[in-house]
């Protein structure tokens, strides 16, 4: 090991850390997104009581938002992984349902991630 | 017909089976989550390279992830584009840092720029192609952690192998004793 290596060792380490802080660090989410294929469905705020139903791929799922918290509640597809997901609170968590062309991502104050969107 | 072959060729050619045997050998080993390898093909990589050149090194490189993904059956798949987008991104960078001053950047330095490079290689495909989903990055810190604990350890392994002189290969011609 060289004087170069111990600062690339160092260096991998610091960048390592601050990827762990960057990416998994989340506040609370304030909203949340429900996107159908590759359009935005809708935004709605967590801040309600609220079932949405939406008309998916494959047929109708429901999306239930309570005490500032998501999750799909019912669903057409098949293996029911989005639903089983249960309930998401944090900012930047994510649901997915495949078949329905389905996805719900939760939406903070500061949106996360923001160098990786496009 | 004769395709006329150098003695370059054939040391490419042997360094090249032996990548593909130990990307065979890791193919094998069950990892707790998929895409977390150690990477010892790259060994083999790292010594072509700073004992034969970054021409070789390519070859050894590329030859094997095409190789290796025939033999496993992955030719053009996913998992073969993601080899291949790794290869391609971790032989750029050790292209790059190649040109570091050789007295203070060694193997270890050049292992854990290319783990790094190989995993954004590939994590890059995974976002723009496979998930194109902001969720990814939720993944990218323990990628991250594993490239840089597996590029140390191959970059230790390789400087040993260097050092040592322990031929790998017997890449020599038959007629010559040393």
């Amino acid at each position: 090991m060289r004087a170069g290596d111990w600062c690339v060792l160092t260096a991998g380490i610091v960048l390592v850390a601050v990827l762990f802080q960057q990416l998994w660090s989340h506040d609370g989410a304030t909203r949340v997104q429900i996107r159908l294929g590759d359009t935005i469905y809708g935004t709605y705020s967590l801040n309600q009581q609220r079932d949405i139903h939406v008309e998916g791929a494959i047929g109708s799922a429901t999306v239930s938002i309570m005490n500032g918290r998501a999750r799909f509640s019912k669903s057409p597809c098949h293996n029911q992984y989005c639903v089983h997901q249960g309930w998401l609170s944090r900012s930047g968590q994510a649901a997915l349902c495949l078949p329905n062309q389905l996805s719900l991502e939760l939406i903070g104050e500061t949106k996360n991630y923001d160098s990786l969107n496009y | 017909m004769q395709i006329k072959t150098t003695i370059e060729d054939h040391r490419i050619a042997k360094l090249a089976a032996l990548a593909i045997a130990l990307h065979m050998l890791e193919a094998v080993i069950p990892s707790p989550l998929p895409g977390v390898k150690p990477g010892i093909a790259n060994i083999v990589t790292l010594y072509v390279l700073f004992k034969h050149g970054f021409a070789s090194a390519a070859w050894v490189s590329i030859l094997r992830v095409f190789a290796s993904s025939l033999l496993l059956g992955q030719f053009l798949s996913p998992t073969f584009m993601l080899s291949l987008a790794g290869a391609l991104l971790s032989l750029g960078v050790l292209w790059l840092s190649m040109h570091l001053p050789k007295k203070h950047f060694g193997t270890v330095s050049l292992s854990i720029l290319a783990a790094f490079a190989h995993i954004a290689g590939q994590l890059i495909i995974v976002r723009l192609w496979l998930i194109p989903h902001a969720s990814v990055a939720y993944l990218v810190p323990i990628f991250a952690m594993a490239a840089l604990f597996f590029g140390l350890i191959n970059g230790i392994i390789a400087h040993k192998l260097l050092y040592n002189e322990i031929s790998i290969t017997d890449t020599s011609p038959r007629s010559s004793h040393h």
